[in-house]
């Protein structure tokens, strides 16, 4: 029987497997997420302005190193995986059945779809770097 | 169900977790594609730019700021009553605690972002 904690966060799924893996990986991107998104608005919004962001200034300066692009497609990964796990949660809370099942499916589908195009722009925005 | 409970600070935290998480994803939908763009048609990606520079945009950014900062504090919030549940005695300290954070960090990046659209200089210059 799992505690009932007055708190904001999913109930630790007892046992072992698929769930509870996807528990600990929602805590372990979260984590990774606080660092690269907060930095990432950090960047984008504080450091620098959204008007001088023009495509040739992503490809000069934000992607500019194959370390940044790595960085950012690191952050892709752990945001596609975070956000679509967590609407996951949202669709199991409010639907069921057949309902449910096809949400979360074309959720999933989304997701690869979503994941594709971000690693596309980050793999081939004039690849390879100019130097 | 934010009125049906006129409530408690746990019960809040969730409710606000939930929506900016939901707000968030959603900005992540047009961001990928947005940056997509980037990549396949560059011209209109800096006419979609020009939208998010404008005093409308900066309305919005400062939104996704907020529920950005707002979801991330909690989050940290979660993953210590997660890892360390006695820490759930101090549930509703810590969340005092994120939204005095979320002032602090928040006040100087809301004000970076809209100064341009009451046409003055950010404040705070880099490089």
């Amino acid at each position: 029987m799992t505690a009932r904690n007055p708190h904001s966060g999913r109930v630790r799924p007892s046992g072992s497997g698929w769930e509870l893996a996807i528990w600990y990986l929602m805590r372990l991107t979260a984590v990774g997420l606080f660092v690269t998104a907060l930095a990432h608005y950090i960047i984008v919004h504080f450091l620098y302005d959204p008007k001088d962001q023009t495509a040739q200034w992503i490809l000069d300066e934000r992607w500019g190193s194959v370390a940044w692009r790595t960085a950012d497609w690191l952050m892709l990964a752990f945001v596609v995986f975070h956000a679509f796990m967590g609407m996951r949660t949202v669709i199991g809370d409010y639907t069921k059945g057949g309902v449910r099942t096809v949400l979360t499916m074309a959720l999933y589908i989304g997701a690869i779809v979503l994941f594709a195009m971000g690693t596309i722009a980050v793999m081939t925005l004039q690849f390879p770097v100019q130097p | 169900m934010l009125l049906r409970y006129r409530g408690s600070e746990g019960m809040l935290a969730w409710a606000f977790h939930r929506l900016s998480g939901i707000a968030i994803w959603a900005f992540i939908l047009l961001h990928v594609l947005d940056i997509w763009l980037a990549s396949v048609n560059p011209a209109l990606y800096d006419e979609v730019l020009q939208i998010y520079a404008s005093p409308f945009g900066r309305v919005v950014e400062s939104l996704l700021g907020a529920a950005l900062l707002y979801h991330a504090l909690n989050g940290l919030r979660i993953i210590v009553m997660d890892f360390w549940p006695s820490m759930t005695r101090y549930h509703k300290q810590m969340w005092y605690a994120n939204w005095v954070l979320f002032a602090l960090i928040g006040l100087p990046i809301l004000i970076q972002i809209m100064a341009p659209a009451f046409g003055a200089e950010p404040p705070f210059r880099f490089g």
